[in-house]
């Protein structure tokens, strides 16, 4: 705690600098009288969780983006402030307690946006969608940042998480993608009989294997069910549901997943995979630039990273062409925000640039619809791109629909059955309990 | 100056910078702390006056209780360490060769920042490529345990990284109060035949009782509100299993959205280090303060 203190207290002298710095910086071109021409000076105060070091593709295109649209708009000052994730989290909400939040921020969709959208923080953007964003986002996309028939927030990334795999390790083994789930068990014995982890999985981090989960559910019970389930119109209790948790625990018993996983971070998980020593690994989309254009990793490595759709279950509802998956973070603007116009102006325009830039210059899914065929684009790039397109349903992840306390039974459950520490009956007692309080 | 500080308006005009930021950053939390915990309130909207229902909900908060039994652990553990961290001491203060790099050597995880050492031990700890396994695989043990995925051992796996990185810190208490013994004190005892065991339980021992004393109530204490190595290496996971009360606290409030529920926790823990330090106050009180000279 006292490290965090500081770190707090240093953070705010830094702010203070900036501001400081920011604040001499007005007065002097105001001296040098460039008069009323442009309009007024306008500061806009963006927040975002792209750091240079952590996402250096992200940040460049923030920079280059935010560059562009000053030499556009002179009068307006965009101000950045960085943090990592989940910094980021915490500092949202420190701020919104005390009304301070910056005019335009990063936000996630559903459960997350809920409590902000309540506390009247989040300035709906409706208007914009009806405007020149009319019909530039992939359907689905801003529906998951509506609450109550209106928009609070424009999505800027779309993921969905496929399985994927080392071509080399299956290749030496003479194994094939798997087209059902018994295939796949084939699989997870012949690597694990060989003395590779089979999958990488980081359950410290939970909602890892809550990926693992809801494909199985999906697969087993149909995205119907588990949808449902989570609004709370159907019940985990559904047989189906149950033996979709039954089936984790299976996977656990036939030593599927790297050793150790639920002491495991994500991060700790990946590396297995980028090693060579663990075949599969479930993620989203936006690890695609770790397997594609991410110089930092071998290129041998990244040659040899294919991906499948979770093989169907023999007896089970679910369709191949069904994901997991939903839009990342997506842009607000805060209610109470003193230059409001400006900030809507300048999220249109980042929205939009974002989409054309992110594809090549980040290499993730942008939320708005992208002409893929004039950009020269990696294989595994466009090929997941195109499953997309072809996608049947997509089922937003678990932990984000979710408000906050249920999502956090529902983590924490996950780790529990991944853990057999609890029943599959258990499990969804739990779920049910959880779901139904938060209502 | 005997005059000037006699002067009650001018105590109060030097203390008074210091008592206002203790009260605002200090005293004032701790109140407004207690009182969300009397409301439902989730960090962002309105708040619900809800009286005493979030500490009534605590007490029968079967997470909330082992998560104190797990803190309650690392307190007896810190305190018992103790015993190792004062012969350390001793036969460091005890003039040997390479005292100074020795105590030095002991302070370097002080300096570390709790993070660091997190990632330091979270490689150590490592399923497969972590040293511990890897010695244990070569010394012949198959398959050695994943120490921060399994619910038993997780809980004793971190408490080494905690407690290695406080040594230094006791260690040195100890070590300065031990030199502070007036040297004439042992010199006239080896005189009279004292044996050095003698003269380390008869002499140096009552001497320091007020610092072990304290080294104590900081120890429990510091144990009871632990939080940074358990957030990092396991975020109080697998299932709960090294949850402690601080990190309980900070899932129920920042996870889960639950402020009241979360500073009703904060200020529990608050309560049971107050009635911990006094009943350690109590327990240890002698009557009589050991002086030899």
């Amino acid at each position: 705690m006292f490290n965090k203190k500081w770190t707090v207290l240093l953070l705010t002298l830094c702010l203070a600098l900036v501001a400081a710095g920011c604040g001499s910086n007005n007065s002097s071109t105001g001296d040098s009288g460039n008069g009323g021409s442009e309009g007024d000076k306008v500061t806009v105060n963006f927040m975002h969780l792209w750091p240079a070091g952590v996402s250096a593709g992200q940040n460049k295109i923030v920079n280059q983006i935010i560059e562009e649209y000053q030499k556009e708009n002179p009068n307006v000052t965009i101000k950045q402030e960085v943090l990592d994730n989940e910094q980021y989290k915490n500092k949202l909400k420190v701020l919104s307690a005390s009304n301070e939040l910056p005019d335009v921020g990063v936000t996630w969709a559903a459960g997350f946006l809920k409590p902000y959208v309540e506390g009247n923080l989040f300035a709906p953007v409706d208007d914009l969608l009806e405007g020149q964003l009319n019909g530039k986002f992939v359907a689905g996309t801003t529906e998951a940042y509506a609450i109550d028939s209106k928009t609070y927030a424009l999505p800027l990334e779309f993921n969905i998480a496929p399985v994927y795999y080392n071509k080399a390790i299956f290749e030496q083994l003479n194994l094939e993608v798997p087209q059902t789930y018994e295939e796949f068990k084939t699989i997870v014995k012949t690597l694990s009989d060989n003395g590779i982890a089979p999958i990488a999985l980081g359950n410290k981090d939970r909602w890892t294997g809550s990926l693992w989960y809801m494909y199985l559910a999906d697969r087993i019970g149909g995205q119907e069910a588990l949808a449902n389930a989570i609004s709370g119109a159907g019940s985990f209790k559904d047989e189906s549901l149950v033996k979709a948790a039954a089936e984790v625990q299976s996977l656990v018993d036939s030593n599927a997943f790297v050793k150790g996983f639920n002491g495991l971070s994500n991060e700790e998980a990946k590396s297995e995979f980028l090693n060579n020593k663990a075949a599969m690994y479930m993620m989203g989309t936006w690890e695609l630039p770790n397997f594609t254009t991410n110089e930092e990793i071998p290129k041998e490595f990244r040659d040899s990273v294919g991906f499948f759709k979770f093989p169907t279950v023999e007896g089970g509802k679910g369709d191949i062409n069904s994901w997991v998956g939903g839009p990342g973070v997506g842009l607000f603007i805060g209610e109470n925000s003193k230059v409001k116009e400006e900030s809507k102006k300048f999220v249109e325009y980042f929205v939009t640039k974002w989409g054309e830039q992110s594809v090549t210059g980040a290499g993730v899914i942008p939320a708005t619809k992208v002409d893929t065929s004039t950009l020269e684009l990696p294989q595994l790039y466009i090929d997941l791109f195109d499953e997309m397109n072809q996608a049947s349903s997509i089922t937003l992840f678990a932990d984000v629909q979710m408000e906050a306390n249920a999502a956090e039974t529902h983590l924490n459950m996950i780790q529990a059955l991944f853990g057999k520490a609890v029943t599959p009956e258990k499990f969804s007692e739990e779920h049910d309990a959880a779901i139904t309080k938060g209502k | 100056m005997d005059k000037v500080m006699s002067n009650k308006k001018i105590i109060a005009l030097y203390v008074l910078p210091a008592l206002l930021v203790i009260m605002a950053v200090v005293y004032i939390p701790i109140i407004l702390t207690a009182y969300y915990g009397l409301n439902e309130w989730n960090g962002i909207g309105a708040m619900t006056f809800i009286g005493l229902d979030n500490y009534q909900a605590l007490l029968t908060d079967g997470k909330f209780w082992d998560s104190a039994w797990h803190s309650l652990l690392l307190a007896v553990f810190s305190a018992a360490s103790l015993i190792i961290y004062l012969a350390v001491a001793m036969v460091l203060a005890s003039k040997i060769k390479g005292a100074n790099l020795f105590r030095k050597i002991y302070l370097i995880p002080m300096l570390l920042s709790s993070v660091a050492i997190a990632q330091l031990w979270l490689r150590i700890y490592h399923p497969t490529n972590g040293i511990v396994n890897s010695f244990l695989e070569s010394i012949g043990i198959s398959n050695p345990p994943a120490w921060l995925a399994e619910p038993s051992l997780v809980l004793f796996a971190l408490f080494i990284p905690i407690l290695w990185q406080y040594a230094g810190f006791y260690i040195l208490i100890y070590y300065a109060a031990l030199k502070n013994i007036p040297a004439s004190l042992v010199e006239a005892a080896k005189i009279d035949g004292a044996t050095s065991m003698q003269i380390a339980f008869r002499i140096k021992l009552p001497l320091i009782m007020e610092v072990i004393k304290v080294t104590i109530v900081l120890a429990v204490v510091g144990s009871l509100k632990y939080f940074d190595l358990i957030f990092v290496m396991t975020d109080g996971g697998p299932n709960g299993s090294s949850e402690v009360m601080a990190s309980y606290m900070y899932h129920t409030a920042f996870r889960a959205y639950d402020f009241g529920y979360g500073s009703a926790i904060g200020f529990f823990l608050l309560v049971i280090c107050l009635i911990v330090t006094w009943v350690i106050r109590k327990l240890t009180a002698s009557k009589e303060t050991i002086q030899y000279s």
